[in-house]
């Protein structure tokens, strides 16, 4: 039984995913290990003593040789500015986590194989669910899993190099996305926000007894809840994770 | 930007019950004394303030947990459940 301790970590690599989205890998040599889905709560100190502090989710797979973590830029937030465009590499970042224990998934070879997976997600939260993903694949589980990733333009599609070699080797991994403001030229995909008629036609049904994962800004994690449970899934079935405009 | 907007849900809390519990919280299962409904931590509405944070019933809007944190001391609310249960097993 451990307390929840800040502890430092020290950058080590930093990569833009999107225009405005972007991956810190961290050395984090006190770091016990999560579970894909869990985030950590970031602590920025000034030096007048001021503090702030935001959640962020870990991209990283528990199987991952680093913790990364993948944060969105909030133009005028406090924290987020300051994560994608201040701190350098080789530069100390306090954080305290893993965090949370609902929002989870772990291979379970004999239990979730029975259990298909339906990963939906909003903008950047894609990322606890892009965590999940990763350790499926880092131990080989074959559970059935589809991505409903809703995002404005292709641009902000984050992982999207990764994800898609990822579904390109592996069958029962397949990935749907909904852009909803701009689409390229000659895009088949969806383009609106996700409502019944493609829940519908991107769904497990309830005979399959799937396991939902819903990840994103507020409106749209309620929304696709909503239509879930229109489709008959029980709230067991369903794990929401909200993230708003405090997040910054 | 309504209301809704600002909503959030208590896993965005688990660092703050961290601070204050030993077990992990999100998983606890409490009961609304308001209508009766069981959910866990994470599944409740969050609304965050510069006082501290309120969890709500998804259902009825209750207030099941108020959180502060004024000058070193925690002080929980928690009249508006009838019930809390916390895994003992899970961190």
């Amino acid at each position: 039984m451990s307390q929840l301790k800040w502890q430092f970590t020290t950058l080590v690599e930093a990569k833009w995913e999107t225009p405005t989205v972007k991956t810190l890998v961290l050395d984090a040599p006190a770091w016990t290990g999560h579970k894909a889905g869990q985030h950590v709560d970031i602590r920025l100190t000034a030096e007048d003593g001021y503090q702030a502090q935001r959640s962020y989710s870990i991209a990283s797979a528990p199987d991952d040789k680093n913790l990364s973590l993948t944060v969105e830029r909030i133009e005028d937030g406090e924290v987020s500015p300051y994560l994608t465009d201040v701190l350098q590499t080789g530069e100390r970042l306090e954080l305290r986590g893993p965090i949370g224990g609902y929002f989870v998934w772990n291979s379970d070879q004999k239990k979730n194989n029975s259990q298909p997976l339906l990963l939906i997600a909003g903008g950047s939260g894609f990322v606890p669910l892009m965590a999940m993903i990763r350790h499926r694949a880092n131990v080989g589980d074959n559970t059935p899993t589809r991505v409903l990733y809703s995002a404005r333009s292709d641009e902000e599609i984050i992982n999207r190099e990764e994800l898609e070699e990822l579904a390109s080797k592996d069958s029962a991994l397949e990935i749907i996305y909904t852009l909803t403001r701009k689409q390229p030229k000659h895009w088949k995909g969806y383009h609106r926000r996700i409502d019944r008629q493609m829940i519908g036609e991107v769904a497990w049904t309830m005979k399959d007894n799937p396991l939902a994962f819903i990840c994103g800004p507020t409106a749209l994690v309620e929304s696709a809840a909503n239509l879930l449970q229109e489709i008959e899934y029980k709230s067991e079935n369903i794990k929401t994770e909200r993230f708003g405009p405090t997040g910054g | 930007m309504n209301d809704n907007d600002l909503r959030l849900d208590g896993n965005a809390v688990g660092g703050l019950l961290g601070e204050i519990f030993q077990f992990e919280m999100t998983t606890a299962q409490t009961t609304c004394a308001g209508c009766g409904a069981i959910k866990t931590v994470a599944e409740l509405m969050l609304y965050r303030h510069g006082m501290g944070a309120i969890l709500r019933c998804a259902f009825c809007d209750q207030a099941l947990m108020r959180i502060t944190c004024i000058r070193g001391c925690y002080r929980l609310d928690l009249s508006g459940m009838s019930g809390l249960q916390v895994d003992a097993d899970v961190h």
